[in-house]
């Protein structure tokens, strides 16, 4: 086929669940390409020589070859193309920010819409949990012991990237489940749960252990796994989880919420099918959500399904720059969330029993550029508004959680919290590994998979050399 | 699973549970709470360590039945297992010589000062404990706590055993006596008591530790459910807590805060029962 021809093909649209159905119920939006657009899709990218879209994919996936399988009808080759750089395509495929990651960078931008890589990989996994087997002799046992702290995205790569070189792994899970947010924040509309679940049963019949109901720091500490415990290191990545609140009067009337709340009662604790499912969840008449991340689209989602009308989000910048994924925002729209935008909360009202009634805010305009390059929001004089609403769920970011650090004193931490890494990913303690969110701040998917991929690696160096000091001194 | 090696009734709807789980037992300090679920589908719900013994590898629960999680709870049996239980939670009491600490327990409250009262005979206090119920039926481990302790007061708000009266009467007389000179006071229960206790203390200006109750949900500081004001600042009860300087706590927000599901607490009770699950107990 000619690039002129390949150029014709207009990029195929994800089918979806129709929005009004969709809006009353929790099961996936996106429903997967069909075999043939998913061909038709493969056919449009250009097989660049020197493809860009690949240096804007963190874990470097080969994002031409596996398209081209594709193309070819080859899905197995697409396959072992994408798990050779990337261990959970279906997750990635289906929650990175494709529009400021791969897809932005494709030659095909500037003259029309980028090839769908998001779409066409989601469809490969998919494609692959179905069919594929997994190949290969298992890998001779090392004798060595990995403990891995946290059982995020960042926590179940490297736990299988250290499987599969041999080593020993275990992963110490806080929850009764593992996942990170994939199972306590990202909701089952946007990446069904049994996806995680499918990948989590992959890892243990490679053989890694979990070991949930443990909080590293308080039912057992680093150094007990570096002593009594017989692990030769560990790698931490649990997560920068700790919700921060707006500050503002009225935060604690009943119906206010983090959005991690409100997320975890409704996902890890299946809230949306209460009384089935003990842990209840307000529903209300009218919902508020505070933000513009991917944290406020899936809040303001759910409290939609859970019949909130309207489900309002207030966000302090424009829609140009919410942070949340293009199609996200695409999506609420057309479930019929209300955007009030340039708005910011100054207090949450409450009524004399002690609920809330309506948030109070205040309109804003876009000034110069701040430190991230975004237009500073200031607030406009005497433009104050209410919003009315029984719940009201704060999606204004998270911190790193103090448990393990405060009962780690030896742990480097930067003045936010955050550890400290070298270039290995070490940390200031020999043999202590961190990745994730843990290092970088909330940050994505896709960075603390490759973050647990790059450790796994360094780590299996780190062992190696420990095997070969070792050798030399029984020499 | 976490097994349950011994399982009997403390008093009417209080249940005390010996629970395998050798990890906690091994980290438990008086002040440490556990999160548990039942089973499949059920809520997780913070739970005192009430007593933990290291060489057996098991920690003690004592649960009131109040909703669906806790009479589940107080339905297991010995050899029973409980779905999940992690901890130990929050950090442990602080715990040195005040010279004569008291110890203040309502209702299940109890639990919360046992290992409290322990840990402080040990560290040379002198230990006081005044434990309160309804009624006789409802005072709670007064011998465990005698066996500890130097004086125990029990207290019924109906005068058929003990102290005829509040515990805060009795918490009174004993700030009262110059004899007792109380160096602290440590208070759980029902948040109207512990707020009681403080207003006590405050004038006397006796340092007062009260270990708060707020729905909790992940227990890890990471939903923020947990929250409590002290003095002005928002704590993570689950994490920064449970407890707290009793004289700068906001014990009205915290009452109002414990009412959120009030009633679907009610219809959760009600889907239990319609399942017929907590036919054990009546
Ligand atoms: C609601 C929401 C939506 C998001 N949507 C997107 C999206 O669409 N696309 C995207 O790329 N990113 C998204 N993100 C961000 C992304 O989920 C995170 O960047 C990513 O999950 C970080 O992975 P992690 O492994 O570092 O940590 P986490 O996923 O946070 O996992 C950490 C794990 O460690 C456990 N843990 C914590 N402390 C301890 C301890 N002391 N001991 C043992 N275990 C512990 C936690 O319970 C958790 O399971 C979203 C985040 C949220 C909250
Ligand atoms: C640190 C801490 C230690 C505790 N120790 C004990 C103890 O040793 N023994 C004991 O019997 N109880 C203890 N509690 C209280 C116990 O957690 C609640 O009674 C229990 O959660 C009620 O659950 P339920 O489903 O049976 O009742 P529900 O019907 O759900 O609720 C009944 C009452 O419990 C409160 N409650 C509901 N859910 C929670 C939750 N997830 N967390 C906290 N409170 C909740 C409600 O405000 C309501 O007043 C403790 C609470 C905390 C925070
Ligand atoms: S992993 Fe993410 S960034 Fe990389 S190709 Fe896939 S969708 Fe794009
Ligand atoms: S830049 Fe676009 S067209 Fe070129 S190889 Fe990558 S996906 Fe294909
Ligand atoms: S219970 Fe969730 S933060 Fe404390």
């Amino acid at each position: 086929m000619k690039p002129a021809e390949r150029m014709k093909i207009p990029r195929q649209s994800m089918p979806e669940q129709e929005a009004g159905e969709r809006a009353r119920n929790f099961q996936e939006v996106n429903t997967g390409l069909a075999r043939e657009a998913a061909r038709l899709e493969a056919q449009r990218c250009l097989r660049c020589k020197n493809a860009k879209c690949i240096a804007g994919c963190p874990v470097g996936i080969d994002i031409p070859a596996f398209i081209e399988a594709v193309a070819e009808g080859d899905l197995d080759k697409a396959a072992a193309v994408l798990y050779e750089a990337n261990a959970l395509p279906g997750i990635t495929g289906r929650v990175c920010p494709q529009e400021t990651q791969c897809e932005v960078r494709c030659i095909r931008v500037g003259k029309g819409e980028p090839v769908a890589i998001g779409y066409l990989e989601r469809f490969v996994a998919d494609w692959a949990r179905e069919s594929r087997k997994e190949g290969g002799a298992p890998p001779r046992p090392t004798g060595k012991n990995v403990a891995v702290v946290g059982g995020g995205p960042a926590g179940l790569t490297c736990a299988g990237e250290l499987a599969k070189k041999g080593h020993s792994v275990t992963i110490f899970e806080a929850l009764h489940k593992v996942g990170g947010v994939l199972v306590y924040g990202i909701p089952e509309f946007r990446l069904p749960k049994s996806i995680i679940s499918q990948e989590v049963a992959g890892l243990e019949a490679l053989g890694v252990r979990i070991v949930c109901n443990t909080v590293v720091g308080q039912t057992v500490t680093i150094d007990e796994l570096l002593g009594a415990e017989g692990f030769d290191v560990v790698f931490i990545a649990n997560g920068a989880g700790l919700p921060v609140f707006l500050g503002i009067p009225g935060e604690n009337l009943l119906g206010v919420y983090s959005a991690n709340e409100y997320l975890t009662r409704v996902n890890l604790m299946g809230a949306f099918s209460f009384p089935a499912c003990e842990t209840p969840v307000l529903s209300s008449a009218e919902a508020v959500v505070v933000g513009g991340g991917n944290t406020a689209m899936d809040a303001v989602r759910t409290a939609r399904r859970l019949g909130a009308d309207p489900a309002t989000l207030v966000y302090r910048r424009s829609r140009e720059e919410m942070p949340a994924r293009i199609e996200e925002v695409k999506h609420a729209e057309q479930e019929g969330v209300q955007f009030q935008m340039l708005a910011n909360p100054v207090e949450i009202l409450g009524d004399e029993d002690g609920w809330v009634r309506a948030v109070r805010c205040v309109r804003m305009e876009l000034g110069e550029p701040d430190e991230s390059g975004r237009r500073r929001p200031i607030a406009v004089a005497d433009s104050e508004f209410e919003v009315p609403c029984q719940v009201l769920i704060e999606a204004v970011g998270t911190r790193a959680n103090p448990v393990l650090t405060q009962t780690t004193p030896d742990l480097a931490t930067n003045r936010w919290g955050y550890i400290e890494i070298d270039d290995n990913h070490m940390t200031s303690i020999r043999g202590v590994f961190a990745g994730g969110d843990i290092v970088r701040g909330a940050a994505t998917v896709i960075l603390a998979m490759g973050d647990g991929k790059q450790a796994a690696e360094a780590i299996d160096r780190y062992l190696a050399g420990k095997r070969a000091s070792m050798a030399d001194e029984t020499a | 699973m976490f097994l349950i090696r011994e399982a009997r009734w403390l008093a009417k709807d209080v249940r005390w549970l010996v629970v395998e789980s050798p990890r906690i037992a091994a980290r438990h300090r008086a002040g440490h709470f556990v999160i548990v679920r039942p089973v499949e589908n059920s809520e997780r719900i913070p739970l005192t360590v009430a007593d933990a013994d290291r060489v057996g590898g098991t920690i003690t629960l004592v649960v009131q039945r109040v909703g669906a999680t806790t009479t589940r709870l107080c339905a297991l049996e010995r050899g029973d297992s409980i779905l999940d239980v992690v901890g130990p939670l929050g950090k442990p009491t602080e715990i040195r010589n005040f010279g004569h600490a008291v110890l203040v327990g309502g209702g299940v409250g109890t639990a919360v000062i046992h290992p409290q009262a322990i840990a402080l005979k040990q560290a040379g206090n002198r230990v006081s404990a005044i434990i309160g119920g309804r009624s006789r039926d409802y005072v709670i481990l007064e011998e465990e706590l005698s066996a500890v302790c130097d004086a125990v007061y029990p207290c019924t708000d109906d005068g058929s055993y003990g102290y005829a009266g509040l515990v805060t009467g009795k918490l009174a007389e004993l700030i009262g006596d110059s004899a007792e000179q109380v160096g602290v006071v440590l208070t759980a229960g029902p948040v109207a008591m512990m707020k009681a206790v403080a207003a006590l203390t405050r004038t006397p200006g006796i340092p007062t530790i009260a270990s708060l109750n707020p729905i909790m949900v992940d227990g890890t500081g990471m939903c923020g459910g947990c929250r409590v004001m002290i003095e002005g600042t928002m704590m993570f009860a689950c994490v920064d807590g449970p407890e707290f300087d009793a004289h700068k706590v906001d014990f009205d927000e915290l009452n109002n805060r414990l009412r959120a599901y009030r009633a679907q607490e009610k219809a959760s009770l009600e889907h239990l029962c319609r399942l017929g699950l907590n036919r054990s107990m009546d």
